[in-house]
């Protein structure tokens, strides 16, 4: 359930009002070219291709099972951790294909991070958890430079305020909205490239939401994010680009304002304005 | 304001399900009253246990000493000096020369000096035999003054206050664990020792005090009222490092590698089947197994608390990989994930996030094992460890027996009236020492959980 619209059917397109930023100029980041996914004998995405803008938001919108999240576990290979997952096509970032045999898949990870749906920091101090990155990534070559890593990731993720006298707490201590920000600390400690986000805010209350997505929105700046959502109006508020899946297909995509405004397919045009999903 | 649910009638629905509450309710009172009666008599059989050890066991732990004042007196130890240093003498020469002077002292008879003290004790003119005189105090008095002789030479001609065990027969007469209306003939002591006994306790000179020898002492059978657990205590303290050092490692790797690691097929779930199965395996067999495999074919000594420490580690095994399984299972796959998702190899994942997450819990179980392993008795029956042990064994690969083995030897001993209550104490050592790794698992649990 959305948590912004409640059980409350949208009739109409949600209002784009996400910073514009012109994508034809920006280059593109990942390139996906007819990516198939099958769990065991079921197939859940049928050849799907996108590019992904550099330093831009882009949002994966559709209805539960539709296979955006299963597309974005694509991204950064995290389908290999599940029994019988197999994925074809090809992913490429930044002309790369990720899933070379020759590519490792822990530096991969370190390229590309991820936030999840429900907060999961780990059991261990809020500082351990932003160090821990850049700890086995050897990122860090002092404990000054892992303590400004640290700092400077809180800090971005705009969580510092609140814990920067706690830091030796233990950051499942924390609410579920700082829980949340501390995980996007957690990824942009490493520096990555991507940052995917799977629904990050339907854990969360309104409030928390709007932190998260002003955040989304900062963070846009430096980094190339995607975010899959179950809220169109979060597509609409945080995103450049949307790509509507829909039963493991990719539907339609393009810029958020030409997707909400102007769909040129009707099943996008049903599931904005609510009448599917 | 009329009431309006009171004057309303009910309607057949309500009536219905009311109905149905009535059954739904009375059969969750039979099974509260099950439950409670199920409760109840488990108690009870435990609360009789305790109390029938505890009964037997505790007089045990007191024991009559004998308090002499022995005369070492030159006409009984009739030996020259103890030889000295002679000048130009070499250190075997010396060491032969002392040896031969302890054959000396070994070879006089040092129940003399024991019964003169008794008589010593004993009211003038106590008409008794010295054989049964010798029957008051435990057969290894006499080792007591020799022992005490041969470290202090210069107590030649002197008396001194020494405190030796009364004989077992003595502390059962005493602690009235023989009937005392028995006849004559049926009676372990002569009637003369008897009455000497009698007068001894109530003039003091036998007392009861902590039997601290249960602690100390080796088995015994020539000196029964000496025997004592140490012997046991160090076999079976040997064998759970054993267990602890081989067990754990093994145990929580292969757990961790099936869990972890394995790519699922056909060969990790018949490892996984039989696993369990082993688990269920009746613990004689694994005795079996060692001896067929440690002892004949390994050629390990017998008896040896390594060997009994293999084969419990063989029977342990199952058991913790199993709890290691199912606590790893256990771990909430968004942890995983978010381990996985920064970038974390699978190594680190588990060694840095899952195995902190379990560790409570496989310690537990852990430490639960290896109380199991110190209570059971049946495989080391088959690889020897049943003899009879009257050593405390230096290193893992001397013959020693073990804790539950000892309760099953005292259990037979012929000197029923004695060993009773013996057997029920070192069935209280055991089980002191059973509670205190349960205690330890779940104090170190609660403080890891709180940690975590």
């Amino acid at each position: 359930m959305d948590t912004l619209t409640g059980n409350t059917r949208v009739t109409q397109s949600p209002d784009v009002t996400s910073t514009p930023v012109e994508l034809s100029k920006r280059t593109t980041r990942l390139t996906a070219r007819d990516v198939t996914v099958h769990y065991g004998s079921k197939q859940a995405l049928h050849g799907i291709s996108i590019d992904i803008p550099d330093r831009a938001v882009t949002s994966f919108i559709g209805p539960s099972g539709c296979g955006k999240s299963t597309f974005l576990r694509c991204i950064n290979r995290m389908n290999d951790t599940i029994e019988g997952a197999k994925v074809g096509g090809t992913i490429k970032l930044d002309g790369e294909d990720i899933y070379d045999p020759s590519l490792d898949v822990v530096e991969l990870r370190a390229r590309i991070g991820m936030v999840f749906q429900k907060p999961n920091p780990f059991p261990k101090s809020i500082y351990d958890n932003v160090a821990y990155g850049p700890r086995i990534h050897g990122l860090a070559r002092s404990r000054a430079e892992m303590d400004e890593i640290v700092h400077s990731s809180l800090r971005k993720a705009g969580l510092w305020q609140e814990v920067k006298d706690r830091l030796a707490e233990p950051g499942t201590g924390l609410s579920g909205g700082q829980q949340q920000r501390l995980c996007i600390a957690r990824a942009i400690a490493v520096s990555p490239e991507v940052i995917l986000m799977d629904e990050p805010c339907s854990a969360l209350d309104p409030i928390a939401t709007a932190i998260i997505e002003e955040l989304i929105d900062e963070l846009r700046e430096n980094y190339t994010i995607v975010i899959v959502t179950h809220s169109m109006q979060q597509a609409a508020r945080v995103s450049q680009k949307t790509a509507f899946f829909h039963l493991g297909n990719l539907v339609e995509e393009g810029n958020t304002s030409d997707i909400f405004t102007n769909p040129r397919n009707k099943q996008t045009q049903d599931y904005i304005t609510g009448r599917i999903g | 304001m009329t009431d309006v649910t009171a004057s309303r009638p009910l309607s057949e629905r309500t009536q219905l399900i009311r109905k149905n509450l009535r059954r739904r309710h009375m059969s969750e009172t039979i099974f509260r009253a099950l439950g409670l009666l199920a409760i109840i008599v488990a108690l009870g059989f435990v609360a009789l246990l305790f109390a029938d050890i505890l009964r037997k066991g505790v007089p045990a732990f007191t024991q009559s000493n004998l308090h002499l004042t022995a005369t070492f007196d030159p006409e009984i130890i009739d030996v020259g000096p103890p030889p000295g240093r002679i000048a130009g003498q070499s250190e075997a020469e010396f060491r032969a020369a002392s040896l031969k002077w302890q054959r000396e002292v070994a070879m006089l008879n040092w129940n003399k000096v024991v019964e003169a003290s008794l008589r010593a004790l004993a009211p003038a003119g106590y008409e008794i035999a010295a054989k049964d005189l010798l029957t008051i105090p435990e057969t290894d008095a006499r080792h007591r003054l020799r022992e005490m002789f041969v470290a202090d030479p210069s107590l030649l001609g002197q008396t001194v206050k020494v405190d030796v065990l009364a004989s077992a027969n003595a502390d059962n007469w005493i602690k009235g664990n023989i009937d005392r209306s028995l006849p004559d003939s049926q009676q372990q002591l002569k009637a003369p020792a008897r009455a000497l006994i009698d007068q001894f306790v109530s003039n003091g000179t036998i007392s009861m005090g902590f039997a601290w020898s249960l602690l100390t002492n080796v088995d015994s059978r020539a000196a029964p009222a000496s025997s004592g657990l140490l012997g046991a205590l160090v076999g079976s303290l040997y064998m759970m490092l054993i267990v602890i050092v081989l067990a754990v490692p093994i145990g929580v790797a292969a757990a961790i590698y099936l869990e972890e690691f394995a790519p699922k097929s056909r060969l990790t779930d018949f490892i996984e089947v039989n696993i369990n199965n082993l688990a269920a395996v009746p613990s004689i067999v694994f005795g079996l197994l060692g001896a067929a495999v440690f002892i004949n074919y390994m050629h390990l000594p017998i008896s040896a608390p390594l060997v009994g420490g293999l084969v419990l580690t063989l029977m342990t095994l199952p058991t913790i990989i199993i709890a290691t399984r199912g606590a790893l299972l256990g771990v909430s796959p968004a942890l995983r994930q978010a381990a996985l998702g920064m970038g974390a190899s699978k190594t680190q994942m588990v060694f840095h996030h899952v195995l902190p997450v379990t560790f409570p819990s496989i310690l537990t179980a852990t430490i639960i094992g290896v109380a199991h392993a110190l209570g059971e008795t049946a495989p080391l029956l088959l690889i020897g460890m049943k003899a009879f042990v009257a050593s405390v064994p230096a290193t893992p690969l001397d013959q020693a027996t073990a804790l539950p083995v000892q309760i099953y030897l005292w259990q037979g001993n012929e000197n029923r009236n004695f060993f009773e209550s013996h057997t029920a104490a070192a069935i209280m050592v055991l089980l002191v020492l059973m509670i205190a790794l349960n205690g330890i698992a779940i104090f170190l649990r609660s403080r890891l959980e709180r940690r975590a």
